[in-house]
């Protein structure tokens, strides 16, 4: 794997300490951060949380500070993250307040609790770009699916590789395996920490979803990101 | 954590995945270091929500949860509701808000029936990561 980077990344060799000290670790440093930059719905997501069914039990997989979590009140989340202090902080925001239709855990994307064909949606937002390898994303994907009870479906989000205006200027034919700075300015101590990501190109998503065993439902690119709403295909095992 | 969500998560232990003994997760034995405790956290209550998650729900297994946190009041079978409205489903519909939504289970462990795994909960939060050795 091609990693494109200012500094060298430690352990690219394996994927799982790669995720375990560029994704795991990352968050818990800067969850406190992080969640303050992460307030604003995008308005897909957005749309799409408002239109589920009243009574429509989902889950939020990487659900971070837990943002979407309470967008719509007429159905019940549960959202989960690697991130443990990410958890704390989505329990105590106001995000998930008293009144609150919602809860959370922590747990692993490709390992989690949730009962099979039980849910009848889940959103994925920025999540599934942190797996390491093709096999993982795709696993990662399987597990969604595996989650959502037939004609359930999941909207999941993607960085693109494709952002050629964005900040960071990726654009095709750049390195899709890539490690992205986070800085944090502290008492006049810059402090940088670089994430891992997998940066999807045109289509890609589409064909992991299928790989998954999973159709694709709707599709697009919103704001640097591609998105796809799946569901699970016909003979999804 | 709520009732509700216990409702809906198993062991996550990849070999339990198959096996009808991973869900629910047990609550009847409990570690001395970390005593159940739960609390009532008000929420508001909305007839139409408690009527509509209900078709979700699994009750048998609802009946487990319940009765290993102490509550042996739930019908032994799952309610049959028409209308939300209606006078006589108010009771019944208020303690199902009370029982899933707005009992929190602070802090307890959960025990998988198969291989016996147990997850902790602690300032309401459970925890689903399994230590190194069990992650397939």
């Amino acid at each position: 794997m091609a990693l494109q980077s200012q500094s060298t990344a430690p352990g690219t060799a394996d994927p799982l300490n790669l995720e375990r000290t560029h994704v795991h670790a990352i968050y818990d440093q800067i969850a406190p951060h992080f969640s303050q930059t992460r307030y604003k719905p995008w308005p897909i997501v957005q749309r799409y949380l408002e239109s589920r069914r009243p009574g429509s039990i989902g889950l939020d997989i990487g659900c971070g500070n837990g943002k979407y979590l309470t967008v719509n009140p007429e159905i019940y989340i549960v959202g989960s993250d690697r991130s443990s202090k990410l958890v704390d902080l989505a329990c105590t925001e106001k995000a998930v307040g008293k009144s609150r239709l919602a809860d959370v855990a922590v747990a692993d994307g490709i390992d989690p609790p949730f009962v099979d064909s039980r849910f009848d949606f889940a959103i994925s937002i920025a999540v599934v770009h942190h797996f390491a390898t093709p096999e993982r994303r795709v696993e990662a994907v399987k597990s969604i699916l595996r989650a959502l009870r037939p004609g359930g479906t999941a909207l999941v989000y993607v960085w693109a590789l494709e952002q050629k205006t964005s900040r960071r200027g990726w654009d095709e034919g750049h390195a899709q395996d890539v490690m992205v700075p986070w800085v944090t300015e502290k008492d006049g101590m810059r402090t940088v920490v670089e994430r891992y990501y997998h940066l999807y190109k045109k289509g890609e998503i589409e064909s992991d979803a299928v790989l998954a065993g999973g159709k694709v439902v709707e599709g697009g690119y919103e704001r640097d990101n591609w998105w796809v709403i799946i569901e699970r295909g016909d003979d999804f095992r | 954590m709520k009732l509700l969500t216990a409702n809906f998560v198993q062991c996550t232990v990849r070999a339990c995945g198959s096996t009808p003994d991973c869900f629910p997760l047990h609550f009847d034995q409990q570690s001395p270091d970390i005593p159940l405790e739960l609390a009532h956290e008000d929420v508001d209550y909305s007839p139409e929500f408690i009527y509509n998650i209900l078709p979700r729900i699994e009750w048998t297994a609802l009946l487990t949860t319940a009765r290993e946190l102490g509550n042996t009041q739930l019908p032994e079978k799952k309610p049959e509701i028409e209308n939300p409205h209606a006078p006589e489903n108010e009771q019944l519909l208020k303690d199902l808000h009370t029982l899933l939504l707005e009992t929190q289970i602070i802090q307890g462990s959960m025990r998988c029936a198969n291989c016996g795994h147990i997850y902790f909960i602690r300032d309401s939060i459970p925890n689903f990561l399994l230590p190194g050795h069990l992650v397939q």
